[in-house]
């Protein structure tokens, strides 16, 4: 009975890493799929100022992209350790 | 045609063997007192290690490969790390993976910047250098007018030292990543304590340079009243202090592990596909294969990214130190 349980628990534990991980990529895509929007319409309304827009998209993006890496790390953390 | 019969054949001879791929990634992510350069050829490192009892002893790795004692050392089969008899670990300063790996890196930033001054002391300072040390000397000012002066302003020259060193030396080092050979292949900006070290070095800089402004606005900032007396305010902004290397430190780590153990698992597909069948292998080679090489394009615009962000981040807070007003 208590093997049954501790088994549930570690498979309970991959599943919610999984879970998690993958929520936290569904949050990176919004976020970062907005910033595209955002940096292609503005770049469209003022052609001449895409070198910064660009450079600010691609800084944001790579922020926001962190955050997300920091979910995934704590998502394999519980699944090694 | 061929091929398929070949690498079936290939395929046969190893198909009773179990392969391990958690063994396998986590192999050549961690650290080692060896360094396996191709299959066969395996560099031994020098470990160094202090105990009270026994003093320095100092000795090549391949006297404790395979689990052989030495001097009453050897490699815990668990943790993967030297101990001594008792099973206590003993100071170790050995020169590791990690380690060699840090000393080719600082070599090759040193080597390139030094070959750019030289190039200048003897050429003159009229004439620009064409092309690998044109594209050095591009970074380089791309990193002191780009990134230090549009972030730092008045004074920028100063701190323009350590940001291009460290720009250099990320850059290096994810790209050699990217490598699965000699000069590349040791995991080195993936292991949280070299981007922790990074992050302190980083967070000194701005720190131990900052003007007094800088702290009197940590720690009574210019609020209402009521949100520094309660200290609402001044906790918020100490903690600020050690959250921004922490992010720096994740955010570089977490990046390049990610993509070195996304490229090990594609390649360790390939592998068990072909334990699973002859067909399947042969299909998942030239898919895993098209998958690889956009992911190792993919690495190396994160390696140039992830360089760049550290640098402007740190740029930005060293800027932020020094201009407070």
């Amino acid at each position: 009975m208590i093997l049954l349980e501790v088994a549930a628990g570690a498979g309970l534990a991959k599943f919610g890493a999984a879970i998690g991980a993958a929520i936290a990529v569904i949050g990176a895509g919004f976020g970062i799929g907005n910033i595209g929007k955002t940096s292609v319409e503005s770049i469209a309304r003022q052609p001449s100022a895409a070198g910064d827009i660009r450079s600010s998209m691609i800084l944001s993006a790579a922020l926001i992209e962190g955050v997300a890496l920091f979910a995934v790390v704590v998502c394999l953390l519980t699944l090694f350790f | 045609m061929a091929l398929y019969l070949f690498l079936s054949k290939q395929a046969e001879e190893v198909r009773g063997e179990k392969m391990d791929v958690k063994e396998i990634i986590f192999g050549h992510l961690a650290d080692a007192y060896e360094w396996h350069v191709v299959e066969g050829v395996v560099l031994p490192l020098p470990c160094i290690l202090y105990s009270e009892e026994q003093g320095f002893d100092v000795f090549l790795s391949d006297k404790l490969e395979h689990g052989e004692e030495y001097r009453g050392y050897h490699i815990d089969a668990e943790s993967g790390k030297i101990v001594n008899k008792a099973g206590v670990r003993p100071l170790d300063i050995s020169v590791t993976k990690n380690v060699a790996e840090l000393f080719l890196v600082c070599l090759i930033v040193c080597s390139v910047v030094l070959s750019l001054a030289f190039w200048y002391r003897r050429h003159g300072y009229l004439s620009a250098p064409g092309g690998f040390l044109g594209m050095v000397e591009s970074i380089i000012l791309f990193v002191d007018e780009d990134i230090a002066k549009a972030s730092i302003g008045h004074g920028y020259q100063f701190f323009s030292r350590y940001l291009i060193s460290i720009f250099l030396f990320i850059l290096t080092c994810n790209l050699l990543g990217l490598l699965p050979v000699f000069p590349g292949g040791a995991n080195l900006t993936g292991n949280i304590a070299v981007t922790l070290m990074l992050a302190v070095t980083s967070w000194l800089a701005v720190n131990v340079f900052a003007p007094k402004a800088y702290f009197k606005e940590i720690f009574w900032p210019k609020v209402p009243l009521a949100l520094k007396a309660i200290p609402l305010m001044p906790t918020i902004e100490f903690i600020g202090v050690f959250t921004k290397p922490f992010s720096l430190t994740v955010r570089l780590f977490a990046n390049i592990m990610a993509g070195h153990i996304i490229i090990l698992s594609l390649t360790s597909i390939v592998f068990i596909m072909w334990q699973v069948g002859d067909l399947l292998g042969f299909i998942m080679n030239f898919v895993s294969l098209a998958f690889i090489i956009f992911m190792n394009c993919l690495e190396i615009l994160v390696a140039f990214l992830q360089a760049y962000v550290f640098t402007v981040l740190t740029a930005n807070f060293i800027g932020m130190a020094q201009h407070e007003e």
